[in-house]
């Protein structure tokens, strides 16, 4: 008999026995192949970076420590999308988001600090210029006191070696890198954007050691993520702007370019432009 | 087996009182952004508890608004716990504004309930004369502290005097409201048993099984019992913790640190012991011999920077209390002892969310950033709905909410909104729009005419600078007309989706001719 899985899962939350991994923060399903044990060890540092999508791929990775009642703070990320991090899952009660003041580099190190023990993740602007002793020290109280650090680089990947996986300054423990983003939805002039097929890899030190992928939908239809089938199995179906089998999702299409023909042949007062 | 007979004083809306308001002024105490106390003549123009402050002031410009500052009603209260401890030395502060006394003593001594009733009546009511408040308080007496409290609420600028044994009739027509218990006086409504009577006519068991631990709680109290069986014998010595002060502390948050450290070890040891108080008995003593005691309510719910908490508010209360009362040497000697033990049966904790030690954490942190910061640079989220992505949640000072309750969405948020942009959301909001320039094949900017007719395909997109992505595929345009009914806030847009062949997705509007950088899908 298949048990729900919200049911497994609150088993799993009252169970006396406290396993291995159990005291690392859970992380969403379609996220659980790519990490050890498919939790987040707690005192970790997890770099995410990646050309497109590294933004969504940090929202994804707090959504299942956030709802199993852990806080989220985001530091020095001002232009985060709060209506994306609310539909993919983050719960926005156990969400705070700080601003560094810009012109004071001096004071970023002690408010990070400030938060590494207070809340379980702590997401950070990974392209801000901290000294690397102040990046040590603060790896090191995450260590100490069990909250997970995720530095972000979005943008044409964070800097990476092959030995010391690292984003931006920090050198991770974990690292969470999105490829290959392609949209689906959008045509010549009418769709929306619905879903994003994105590789994300990921490589890192001791028992993450050996490199993972895994194709997820980031963010699927609902703005969630969800695992995806090989990018190979369904390229043809996945050409961008293609129009191959009909589906449900082009009759939805279709149905929204209708109501924009219709939108426009009303009227309307003043110029727009 | 009957509740102890107990007085109840009860300042109403204390807060405000503490502020240093006069009752015919217009004042407010809020907290959060909440009001939680108004002066009569604020109420008498409709503010009331619980409103916005800018909906406080709204129905009454003049009012003058209050931060909240516990210890600051706590600090006031002392000079009323003072003017207590003529009847008897053990009075229970639960918060400030209500303070409680068994009467078994006073009472006999007094000429009886009535009488004493009258006469702390009269002391207080001089206490309050000297703020500008008299004839606000009220007196209860009753079997027990909840009984007696309602009775000190129902007398209102008076006095009652609930008969021995009358518990259960005169609670019996009151709301369920009054329980203090939100969620299950909803319940208890929808269920029909309106009146604490009705409720207390259930069978304990059954209420047992429907409602739980808590419920058990709230049945007793419905039916004029105490909230558990007072305990009979006096708890373990051994439980008590003290501290002595060497060299003697001077300054109160000297004190106060000490205090925190006790407290986690009384803490410890009734952990260790499996039980939980209900009450602790703070007793400091000074060089000079003076000792001051004062009972705290704790129900088990304090933690030991609460307890700590009490000490500052108790000692900075008898620093600034009647002169005559008032300490002459430093503290030597700190005592935390619990009063009233009983095996712990555990506190229920929600069991969606609600309170809990992550929370208290992640609120302590915060905390400490908007010190480093200022208050102004932790926002949380609140959802307010709205078409752009940047309308849908909005973000307010952390300042301003209580961080890690469970906030209300406003109305709209969860209001269709016609013309908004479809899910998923944008990932990337920038706090200001970025001015760019959609052109067509030929390198004319495109223009959307007010039917919402564009004048040509978009090809491509100059971010900023040399940044110039090639058009893919696009959608749009989306108008959006919003407030055209308010001149100053309407607005008139049109929105395209764009997918550049770098794999990258914006969205862009144009308003008044300009385009604009309003979101990345990253």
């Amino acid at each position: 008999m298949a048990v729900p899985t919200e049911l497994r899962a609150l088993a799993d939350r009252v169970a006396p026995v406290a396993l291995a991994r159990d005291r690392g923060l859970p992380v969403v399903e379609a996220l659980q192949p790519l990490v050890p044990d498919a939790v987040l060890t707690r005192g970790s540092v997890v770099g995410v970076t990646g050309g497109l999508g590294a933004t969504s791929l940090a929202l994804a990775l707090a959504v299942g420590a956030s709802r199993a009642g852990s806080w989220t703070v985001v530091v020095g990320l001002p232009e985060l999308g709060l209506a994306a991090a609310a539909e993919m899952g983050v719960v926005l009660d156990r969400l705070a988001l700080v601003a560094l003041p810009p012109h004071d580099p001096a004071t970023w190190a002690p408010v990070l600090a400030a938060l590494v023990g207070a809340v379980d993740m702590v997401v950070v602007d990974g392209r801000l210029r901290l000294r690397v002793g102040e990046i040590r020290r603060l790896a090191a109280r995450a260590r100490e006191r069990g909250s997970v650090l995720v530095p972000v680089v979005p943008g044409p990947d964070g800097a990476r070696s092959p030995r010391r996986p690292t984003v931006g300054e920090w050198t991770t423990d974990l690292t969470l890198s999105a490829t290959d983003a392609r949209w689906e939805g959008l045509a010549d002039g009418h769709g929306y954007l619905r879903r994003r097929r994105v590789t994300v890899v990921a490589e890192g030190r001791g028992r993450a050691a050996r490199a993972r992928r895994a194709d997820l939908w980031l963010p699927t239809a609902g703005g969630g993520v969800a695992p995806a089938a090989p990018a190979s199995a369904v390229a043809a179906a996945a050409v961008p702007g293609g129009r191959g089998e009909r589906d449900t999702d082009d009759v939805l299409e279709a149905a929204v370019a209708r109501t924009e023909r219709f939108l426009r042949s009303v009227p309307a007062g003043a110029q727009v432009s | 087996m009957t509740a102890v007979r107990t007085l109840v004083l009860w300042c109403p809306h204390w807060p405000v009182v503490a502020a240093g308001a006069a009752p015919t002024e217009p004042a407010v105490v809020v907290r959060a952004n909440r009001v939680v106390a108004a002066t009569p003549a604020a109420r008498a123009e409709g503010v009331g508890a619980g409103q916005r402050r800018r909906e406080a002031q709204g129905r009454c410009p003049a009012v003058v608004v209050h931060e909240h500052d516990e210890a600051r009603d706590v600090r006031a209260f002392a000079a009323v716990a003072a003017a207590l401890e003529r009847y008897t030395p053990r009075i229970e502060l639960s918060r400030a504004g209500t303070a409680a006394f068994p009467t078994r003593g006073p009472s006999r001594y007094f000429g009886g309930d009535t009488a004493l009733a009258a006469a702390v009546w009269a002391t207080v009511d001089d206490v309050m004369e000297e703020w500008g408040w008299a004839g606000t308080a009220g007196v209860g007496v009753a079997d027990g502290p909840f009984p007696a409290a309602l009775a000190a609420q129902a007398a209102a600028s008076g006095m009652e005097v609930v008969e021995p044994g009358g518990s259960p009739s005169f609670l019996a027509p009151l709301p369920v409201g009054t329980l203090d218990r939100p969620d299950l006086a909803d319940v208890l409504v929808r269920l029909g048993l309106r009146t604490l009577g009705a409720f207390g006519a259930l069978d304990a068991a059954d209420v047992v099984a429907r409602f739980g631990a808590d419920g058990r709680t709230a049945h007793r109290l419905a039916r004029g019992l105490d909230e558990r069986p007072p305990a009979t014998s006096p708890p373990p010595r051994h439980l008590a913790v003290a501290a002595d002060l060497d060299p003697p502390a001077e300054r109160v948050d000297v004190a106060a640190f000490v205090a925190k450290g006790l407290a986690d070890e009384l803490h410890a040891r009734l952990d260790a012991d499996g039980l939980s108080c209900r009450r602790v008995v703070v007793t400091v003593e000074t060089e000079q011999g003076e000792v001051h005691e004062r009972v705290w309510r704790h129900e088990g719910a304090l933690g030991p920077g609460a307890v700590a908490d009490r000490v500052r508010w108790q000692l900075d209360g008898w620093l600034n209390g009647p002169t005559a009362r008032r300490p002459t040497g430093g503290v030597v000697r700190l005592v935390i002892s619990p009063d009233e033990v009983t095996a712990a049966t555990g506190r229920q904790l929600g069991f969606w969310g609600g309170e809990s030690a992550a929370t208290e954490r992640a609120r302590r942190g915060l905390a400490r950033v908007q010190g480093l910061l200022g208050p102004d640079a932790v926002t949380v989220p609140e959802p307010r709905g709205g078409r752009g992505p940047a309308d849908q949640v909005g973000r307010v000072p952390a300042a301003a909410v209580d961080v890690g309750e469970p906030r209300s969405a406003p109305a709209g948020a969860a209001a269709p909104w016609p013309g908004r942009v479809p899910a998923p959301a944008p990932a990337v909001v920038p706090a200001a729009p970025a001015p760019v320039e959609v052109r067509d094949v030929e390198g004319r900017v495109v223009t959307v005419d007010g039917r919402g007719a564009m004048s040509a395909p978009p090809a491509d997109i100059v971010l900023a600078g040399r940044d110039v992505g090639a058009v893919q595929a696009w959608a749009g345009p989306w108008p959006a007309e919003e407030r055209w009914w308010d001149p100053e806030a309407r607005r008139r847009r049109a929105r395209l989706q764009l997918q550049l062949t770098d794999g990258r997705a914006v969205l862009v509007f144009v308003e008044g001719g300009r385009w604009w950088l309003e979101a990345v899908y990253d």
